[in-house]
């Protein structure tokens, strides 16, 4: 190849894909950078709606990744098409509802489109052998490159000393010499090479990027297909598992309470969609009610709501209910005890 | 040509980045584009996406809730779908 071969790095925010894609520029490559937003990806701004998590850095870690590489970065919303991913896994789930090694298959599948459309020739990942154990096994690492129809053009560079040769590897346009041989659950290799090349504060999620790993998530989500009777969902309906707090009294409806004022602003966009409640006589939060509420459960909502504001210790407390169609009720309740709210009403 | 206002109010990060690179995506170098949004993440990240693709921020008005961001497209082509 004469002109300069041209790679697309798909990049988490994490360490290992920053580190792969500096791997294969070193090598003369021209790489830009692909990130996939599905709608379950944690980052630091759905935390920092919360007083508690407003230290935690603000930034967009793939953004960072790519600052950090001197590249371009793509942000691809894929939250429709990944639908099927999450709710029919080929290869089932992880430990939650994480269809990691079907997600892997699906984002390489994306890259694959991506390169075809853009004239780039092949594909880098931050895999590494034997680092997860759903998606990054000795026996999974070769069906991501065959389901995605990636093939050969999927190159891992921090373990392809562990794989087969690669396309870019035959054709010479990269040194598999100065590709790495890293296997296994240890950070030490990266870590080294990430001074090697001298980058710090790099992203360290402890959890994962994805909130489908985390326990809370998964419940809330398979709560929210069990009482809808399908397992289907729309954008709103993952972000707002990501806020406040929700408490499920019946299976006809939930309620999604703010916990401080960065949730209660973020939720005040859902007002128009939602019946939602609001104290009057004291400060307290905005709820949403979520299904379809008779007289009865708007009563018990305004009474849970009221038993997070400012008055629930009052004797009663005033709340505006407002109705989809704009009406406004008002209600004079007495706020729940917290100790009469049972447990499992806490999604 | 007058700049383009974009909406991406209640909408968290990365939607404001990714509306915004569409919308730019359209656009022709010098056009001017304003985006108003209501997730103070967009503080940091669009003037982040903003330097790795070579688009100049030209103001960022910061209100009580809302956020403007006013953005001159660059020179550099716009790779990708």
């Amino acid at each position: 190849m004469s002109k300069q071969p041209k790679a697309v790095a798909l990049i988490s925010g994490g360490l290992d894909s920053l580190l792969a894609a500096r791997v294969v520029m070193e090598q003369g490559v021209h790489v830009e950078g692909i990130n996939f937003f599905t709608g379950f990806c944690v980052e630091g701004h759905t935390h920092a709606l919360r007083k508690k998590d407003r230290q935690r850095p603000k930034r967009n870690n793939a953004l960072w990744s790519a600052e950090q590489l001197g590249i371009k970065l793509h942000i691809v919303d894929i939250i429709e098409e990944y639908k099927d991913v999450v709710i029919n896994p080929k290869h089932g789930y992880g430990s939650n509802l994480n269809p990691c090694l079907d997600c892997k298959i699906f984002m390489v599948n994306k890259a694959r489109e991506w390169i075809d459309a853009n004239g780039f020739d092949f594909i880098i990942t931050g895999e590494v052998v034997g680092q997860r154990p759903m998606s990054q096994r000795k026996d999974t690492l070769p069906v991501v490159a065959r389901d995605s129809g990636a093939g050969d053009r999927l190159v891992r560079p921090l373990c392809a000393r562990n794989l087969p040769p690669t396309l870019p590897e035959i054709e010479g346009w990269l040194d598999r010499g100065r590709l790495y041989g890293f296997n296994g659950r240890s950070r030490k290799p990266q870590m080294a090479l990430a001074r090697q090349f001298g980058f710090e504060d790099y992203a360290q999620p402890a959890g994962g990027c994805c909130f489908l790993t985390d326990k809370q998530y998964a419940v809330k989500l398979a709560d929210l297909w069990n009482t809808r009777g399908k397992r289907d969902y729309d954008f709103d309906d993952i972000m707002l598992l990501k806020v406040g707090r929700h408490l499920r009294p019946g299976t006809n409806f939930k309620l999604i309470v703010g916990r401080e004022e960065g949730e209660n602003r973020f939720l005040e966009g859902y007002r128009k969609r939602f019946i939602n409640i609001i104290p009057t006589s004291h400060t307290g939060p905005l709820a949403l009610i979520d299904g379809d509420p008779d007289a009865d459960d708007i009563e018990l909502a305004a009474r849970l709501t009221a038993r997070f504001s400012q008055g629930r210790d009052a004797g009663r407390v005033t709340v505006a209910v407002k109705q989809l169609d704009g009406m406004t009720q008002t209600l004079d309740v007495i706020p729940m005890p917290s100790d009469e709210i049972p447990e499992d009403w806490y999604v | 040509m007058d700049p383009v206002t974009l909406d991406a109010r209640n909408l968290l990060c990365p939607m404001p980045v990714i509306r915004m690179q569409d919308t730019v995506r359209k656009l022709q170098p010098g056009d001017v584009i304003k985006v108003v949004c209501t997730d103070p993440g967009v503080l940091h990240d669009i003037p982040a996406w903003c330097r790795v693709h070579g688009h100049e921020v030209c103001d960022i008005d910061e209100q009580e809730y809302e956020i403007t961001i006013t953005v001159r497209v660059g020179p550099g082509s716009q790779t990708g779908a």
